[in-house]
């Protein structure tokens, strides 16, 4: 009878031990392995695929708006084909992003949060920082619009809208660059929607948030590529639209590299540049137009930044 | 509901396809917790012994700490080694976050207290008589550690299904440690989340339903083992 737990033991031993080689070394194998004939077949005129960087270990913390568009699943690929770098992209929020590029624990950052990015680079947190594409924000809702704010010019007008019909707000809650942007424009109406019981917090990402939205009949703040990517999970619709202060702007910022011996400065360096070049910017100025009849985004690299 | 039919029909298509990507993640996250449950049972089974056969002063508070650890949330597990082994972190020579051994740590870590606690409960529900039965009989007393961990084999079988259940089903330590990177630490809980996110709920179910399977394939074997020639 003893043999059977020994037999237990044995059976997740046996299992495991190929999959343990797998799990850890396999991982940085297979994935030259797989892009390798890729990169062979697609783009011959690149020799800097096969010559490996001296550090290829290189950190992007973005926000999750890039990442549940699938851009990324688009740019990152291409960049890493071109230049051989292995990133790694922690998706996150835009709050979470700068934090870890403070910490020096990312190399590069796509951010969207203007104010913030200003006081992350005067504090000394980053070394360069460049215009890479834009889009905008939309106050979207239930289309029986019970606050009444279809058609209305500004955000300001709209959210005091929903004020005053305590109508059901749904914020993301996470210090994320959409966030911050929502709280600005509270800010800006002079009410403070917190503690009210017409306002939620999902503290989740735009398409959860979304969700919640539209499950319970809210308003709520979204970009405009994640509510267009996500347009088959939800029925809302968009209320309010081009409003100046409804502007959705993402910078690449690269770390000081001041900071810390290890942060990849190189691939930090190879990384803005390619989101600024006019090839990936063309690729950004056309992602999502095949799929949602417009684009998702609109490239900026190189235009006045203010 | 459609959305589950279409989710189960969509998780056999990319399964009998062979979809590369799909199976990759599968095979990780098996790969990693199968890893971290052995390596709890490693440690476990002696350190659940080792508080079971004695008794020391302070003995009682480490058993209850570590029944508090049975119920050890994930995220919190993730957020402490996340920040041990951030490159600039007291661990950070190791180069390991973001990589499958920095999610075999993590799941060890939540599951180790589950096999010990479980452990130490398997061995003290024996009858205490069998213990002085046993070395009467002349019994060193590694040999009676051994015997009495074969007395106690189904509990400590169920143990080995409860540390794998909790590992293989948790995404916080997971995401955090992890960073969901594809190719490379994405695991089937990770890939659900980022699926949902993205509004693709039938991948989202696709992959809970592999989850699911993988998780009855593994306990199927060992209950087979558990139960086989049980008297009833």
């Amino acid at each position: 009878m003893f043999r059977n737990f020994i037999a237990a033991i044995l059976l997740v031993l046996t299992l495991a031990t190929p999959l343990l080689g797998c799990s850890s070394p396999a991982a940085p194998t297979a994935t030259p392995s797989q892009k390798a004939p890729s990169s062979a077949t697609s783009q011959p005129a690149t020799p800097a695929a096969n010559a490996k960087p001296a550090n290829p270990q290189l950190i992007l913390a973005t926000t999750t708006s890039t990442q549940d568009s699938g851009l990324l699943d688009v740019l990152v690929p291409m960049f890493e084909k071109q230049t051989g770098y292995d990133v790694k992209t922690i998706a996150v929020g835009t709050g979470q992003a700068l934090a870890m590029g403070e910490r020096a624990e990312a190399d590069v950052l796509l951010v969207h949060a203007p104010d913030s990015e200003k006081k992350f680079m005067q504090a000394g947190h980053g070394a360069e920082r460049k215009l890479v594409m834009h889009n905008d924000f939309i106050i979207v809702g239930p289309p029986a619009d019970p606050a009444k704010i279809k058609g209305v010019k500004t955000a300001d007008e709209a959210l005091k809208k929903i004020v005053a019909a305590k109508a059901l707000f749904v914020s993301r809650g996470d210090n994320s660059g959409t966030e911050q942007l929502e709280k600005k424009l509270w800010k800006q109406t002079g009410l403070d929607p917190k503690g009210q019981d017409w306002y939620k917090q999902t503290g989740q990402g735009m398409g959860a948030t979304l969700n919640v939205a539209s499950d319970k009949n809210g308003y709520t703040i979204s970009d405009r590529a994640t509510y267009l990517a996500t347009k088959k999970n939800h029925s809302l619709d968009i209320l309010v639209e081009a409003d100046k202060a409804l502007l959705n702007i993402y910078h690449v910022i690269t770390v000081n590299p001041q900071k810390s011996p290890k942060i990849n400065v190189a691939g930090a360096k190879a990384f803005e540049e390619f989101m600024v070049a006019p090839d990936t910017q063309a690729v950004v100025g056309k992602f999502g137009a095949d799929k949602f009849g417009q684009p998702l985004f609109f490239a900026d690299a190189g235009k006045q930044d203010n | 509901m459609d959305l589950i039919w279409q989710g189960m029909g969509q998780a056999f298509w990319l399964v009998a396809h062979g979809d590369r990507e799909i199976i990759g993640v599968a095979l990780l996250t098996l790969g990693v917790s199968l890893s971290a449950t052995i390596l709890s049972l490693l440690v476990g089974i002696p350190a659940g012994a080792f508080l079971a056969l004695n008794r020391f002063p302070g003995r009682q508070v480490i058993v209850s700490v570590v029944n508090t650890g049975m119920g050890l949330p994930p995220v919190v597990v993730g957020l402490f080694i996340t920040i041990l082994l951030w490159r600039n972190g007291p661990l950070g020579l190791m180069q390991i976050l973001y990589t499958p051994t920095a999610i075999v740590i993590a799941q060890f870590v939540i599951a180790a207290p589950v096999v010990i606690g479980l452990t130490i409960a398997a061995i003290q529900q024996l009858n205490p008589r069998l213990r002085l039965q046993i070395l009467a009989l002349g019994a060193s007393r590694w040999q009676m550690v051994a015997l009495l961990l074969r007395e106690a084999r189904l509990p400590l079988l169920a143990a080995i299904m409860a540390g794998f259940g909790a590992v293989i089903s948790e995404v916080g330590a997971s995401m955090m440690v992890g960073g969901n990177i594809l190719d490379e630490t994405r695991v089937l809980t990770t890939a659900t989340v980022l699926e949902t996110s993205k509004g693709n709920f039938d991948v989202a179910i696709a992959l809970s339903v592999l989850l699911l399977f993988l998780v009855f394939a593994v306990n199927l074997g060992l209950t087979l083992i558990q139960q086989r020639r049980r008297p009833l």
